[in-house]
């Protein structure tokens, strides 16, 4: 359909008196038909559009996931799945949490100023209850997922280090100074239906 | 804002416009191609109902490729079942349900695209059906019309390769039984229907050369041949309802046809119209009866595909049925159903040669004798019977007595108008010459 | 003109295809009669009802596996009533109705794998549900001791006998009768049955009111263009004509 033709076209092509002074009545439905073409054409495009937004099978498959984390170790950690990705458990000693308080200097955002977090998870070393720590197990930088290094020695407090490109976060997500990625991990939402039971996925207030 | 301004400010973007334009037409032929298909085609003045069926041809067309598009996002050529598990519908059926079902307005796309493949078909036999009756495929116009049948066939290996991605019922018996004709041929058939499925029978390797002819190699060739029908139409230019070429008058001074106005804005607006009237009968189907009574979609296609389990009655989509009847209408030789096959194809390759079976004196059917009329009307009426029984099974009308060697009622009746069918084309040459026209006036009427 | 007749002469043509289709029907007709089903989209109580026979009778061995269960919604459940009252346990809101029935094992007791039942109102048509599944009787001669007046051998046995009762077939009157009856009376049993029928319409397509709904829409909006369209059409062509 092409709608936007002006009256210029047909001077010259046809012989009459309408091309030199301007046809008003033909002025009045081009732009009305004009305007509610465009109209329909936007709204055709819509089915179309949303089509490939998720369906409800990706809804589905993204539904938040009760995570039973009663038998995850102290000094351990478990990988849940949410949206497709890894989403780590790590069971925070005391130990562990008293080492997070001594490297700040090395952190490139030690008090979680960037939003990567929801805000119930600035405290407590970016977790509801400080023993556990959740968050996504995929890299900032470009989305490998790190592996754990909790070995402890005098100059690494266990974290974790990205295969792809060595970036280095602490038992806290946080990213160390001189790593490739640009922010701390990930904290998602979260919130606990039991003492032992993660809902992943929805805050404390119930939102998605 | 004084309006001196405003005009100033108007004068500067259409200047900047005719720079652009400019800087283009020196390097592409915009403008030129803009006149000569556009706003300097001149079509003739009197077009009447049947000419808007070309236009709406390109719609569907051009519907039926983006919602193709859409649905190629989401539908899964396999026929394996569905989380593996044996008796589960196939992962390819599956996958229909779920546009109609999870994919956000899926179901709107899926029934545009079914109900565009019937509607093209709609559109496309009353186009071909104008194209007749005024002889629209005569000299000089026989290579459009060569281009518009190669656009027919096209469209009906469209249309058989895409009915079988549901993977229904209907689709796995419909491609086994069309494929199996293939295996009539004499000496090669059977390795020919064997290449053709890539196994013993209709399976995965089947969906999936069937998706691929279906969703890029026919689309290829559809849209090569528009484009090849469309530039010879507007080189020779079209016909109209009184078969006069308006080519043969022109002013004196311009060189302009007297009775041809500008193909812009006159027919875009009046082909507007059109489309909306169609987009209306379109949406009811969509919106209100997207299987219009199990001729657009089957009930049986809603069954998943089963190998082991023939339908009870098996007949083609609506657009088929007039070749299909005339397939079953000819009788075997021997024991070889390859002659039905022959007529089958026959029947669709026929009107290829109207251009030169045609002898008539005149082109419109405004001035054609009643001899002709009779015979065209014969052949619609055909052609719809045929249409109608082909949808049906053979005995659905009993049989004749012993005097007829208890033949179906419906075969005969199916004969008959086989016949007729074909006689309209092969005696063509002799009653459109035998015809008592009428004179034809030097310019288009009305 | 000439054109006038051969045009009257196709629509009489035409004429002849309903016709023709009409007698079609005619013929279709004496096969098995079927009843009409109470189908009733807007009736939410019924879908509900339906729903739960189904959940509770249907879904042991058919599974449903394109429906999903918060497709529930649409017929006036919420989410939570879903989860409490349908769901079987460690199933989502948003998962599809599958069985833990094996198709395999199925096979072998039944002869036939269950089929998937999501679309089975769009194949049969809801009154060859209705009339199915109100159509069992007794019969020693098969494997399971039911057969069917509309599904002759039919390999499913009658799940809902307990209910309905059990029905004895006269082959030469066609008429079924009852022999034993149910918990239920005909009237409560036709009621049951029409619920599900109507549940299993609403789960075979159940985007299917919300399309009607959008389609007054469309077609009032493309009236408004086609006034407008052949207005400017007008507008243009006064100068040819």
């Amino acid at each position: 359909m092409s709608d936007n033709h002006s009256d210029k076209h047909q001077a010259g092509s046809q012989s009459e008196p309408a091309s030199t002074s301007v046809d008003l009545e033909k002025r009045k439905f081009l732009i009305a038909t004009s305007a509610v073409g465009a109209l329909g054409c936007a709204a055709a495009a819509v089915p179309f559009v949303k089509s490939m937004t998720p369906s409800e099978r990706a809804k589905a498959a993204g539904a938040p996931v009760e995570v039973d984390i009663a038998k995850v170790a102290p000094g351990e950690m478990m990988v849940a799945e949410y949206r497709g990705q890894p989403v780590w458990i790590i069971h925070r000693t005391k130990e562990m949490l008293e080492k997070l308080a001594h490297h700040d200097a090395q952190l490139k955002d030690p008090k979680s100023e960037v939003p990567q977090q929801p805000d119930y998870c600035k405290e407590n070393d970016r977790a509801i209850k400080a023993e556990y720590a959740v968050m996504l197990g995929t890299c900032t930088h470009l989305g490998c997922s790190p592996n754990s290094r909790f070995d402890v020695t005098p100059d690494w407090d266990g974290g974790f280090v990205c295969p792809c490109h060595g970036s280095k976060f602490d038992l806290a997500g946080r990213v160390f100074q001189g790593s490739p990625a640009p922010t701390n991990l990930v904290v998602p939402k979260y919130h606990y239906l039991t003492e032992t039971t993660l809902l992943i996925g929805v805050d404390p207030e119930g939102k998605a | 804002m004084t309006n001196k301004s405003v005009t100033e400010k108007k004068s500067v973007l259409a200047g900047a416009i005719e720079n652009t334009v400019n800087w283009v037409d020196e390097r592409f032929p915009l403008t030129s191609n803009v006149k000569a298909h556009l706003t300097e085609y001149y079509a003739p003045k009197n077009f009447n109902f049947w000419y808007f069926f070309g236009s709406l041809a390109m719609l569907v067309l051009v519907i039926q490729i983006v919602t193709g598009i859409f649905l190629t996002m989401h539908y899964k050529p396999d026929a394996s079942p569905l989380d593996g598990i044996l008796g589960n519908p196939s992962v390819a059926f599956a996958s229909v349900e779920y546009i109609m079902r999870d994919v956000p307005w899926g179901y709107v796309i899926r029934y545009m695209h079914s109900t565009g493949a019937s509607m093209f078909f709609v559109v496309i036999y009353l186009h071909m059906f104008r194209g007749i009756i005024y002889s629209s495929y005569r000299n000089p116009r026989e290579l459009i019309w060569l281009f518009g049948m190669g656009i027919f066939l096209a469209l009906m290996g469209e249309a058989f390769f895409g009915y079988l991605l549901p993977w229904g019922q209907m689709s796995y018996w419909g491609a086994q039984v069309i494929t199996s004709l293939f295996g009539t041929v004499p000496l090669i058939g059977p390795d020919l229907m064997e290449w053709l499925r890539g196994d013993y029978l209709v399976g995965d390797a089947t969906l999936n050369r069937f998706f691929a002819f279906h969703v890029i190699a026919l689309p290829l060739v559809l849209l090569g041949l528009v484009t090849a029908h469309l530039i010879a139409l507007h080189e020779v230019g079209s016909n109209n309802p009184d078969g006069v070429e308006i080519k043969k008058t022109k002013d004196k001074k311009t060189g302009i046809p007297l009775d041809g106005i500008p193909f812009h804005p006159y027919y875009t607006v009046k082909d507007m119209v059109g489309v909306v009237v169609f987009l209306i009968v379109f949406s009811a189907i969509i919106f209100f009866a997207p299987e219009v009574g199990g001729y657009f979609l089957e009930a049986n296609n809603f069954v998943p595909a089963n190998p082991l389990v023939t339908p009870s009655h098996i007949a083609p989509t609506w657009y088929f049925t007039p070749y299909y009847s005339i397939l079953r209408a000819v009788p075997p030789i021997g024991v070889s159903q390859f002659p039905g096959v022959v007529a089958m194809g026959l029947s669709v390759v026929v009107f290829a040669f109207l251009p030169w079976l045609d002898r008539g004196a005149v082109k419109s059917i405004r001035y054609r004798g009643t001899l002709y009329k009779k015979w065209l009307f014969a052949f619609v009426v055909s052609f719809l019977v045929l249409g109608y029984l082909g949808t049906v099974p053979a005995d659905k009308f009993g049989q004749f007595g012993a005097w007829l060697g208890k033949a179906d009622i419906a075969t005969v009746v199916a004969r008959i108008f086989t016949v007729v069918y074909f006689a309209f084309f092969l005696l063509m040459p002799w009653y459109t010459k035998r015809d008592k026209t009428l004179p034809v006036p030097e310019r288009v009427t009305g | 003109m000439k054109i006038k007749n051969i045009m009257k002469k196709s629509l009489l043509a035409l004429a002849l295809i309903p016709s023709l289709l009409l007698t079609q029907l005619a013929v279709a007709n004496e096969s098995v009669h079927l009843d009409q089903a109470p189908i009733d989209a807007s009736n939410h109580d019924s879908l509900q009802r339906g729903a739960r026979t189904f959940i509770n009778s249907c879904l042991n061995c058919h599974s449903a596996s394109f429906m999903r269960y918060n497709r529930l919604q649409e017929i006036g459940l919420t989410e939570k009533q879903i989860k409490d009252n349908l769901l079987f346990a460690g199933e989502k809101v948003g998962d599809t109705m599958k069985v833990s029935m094996n198709k395999k094992e199925a096979k072998v007791w039944l002869g036939v794998a269950p089929p998937d039942l999501s679309v089975e109102v769009r194949a049969r048509g809801a009154d060859w549900v209705y009339t199915y599944l109100r159509s069992f009787y007794r019969d020693d001669a098969r494997p399971t001791g039911w057969n069917n007046v509309v599904y002759d051998k039919v390999a499913m046995p009658h799940v809902l006998y307990e209910l309905q009762g059990e029905q004895a077939f006269n082959h030469e009157t066609h008429e079924l009768t009852l022999t034993k009856p149910g918990k239920l009376s005909t009237e409560e049993y036709n009621t049951l049955i029409g619920d599900l029928t109507n549940y299993m319409a609403f789960m075979a397509e159940p985007g299917r009111q919300q399309r009607n709904h959008l389609g007054w829409f469309v077609l009032l909006f493309l009236g408004v263009l086609l006034v407008l369209t052949y207005k400017l059409k007008k507008a243009y062509w006064k100068d040819i004509h």
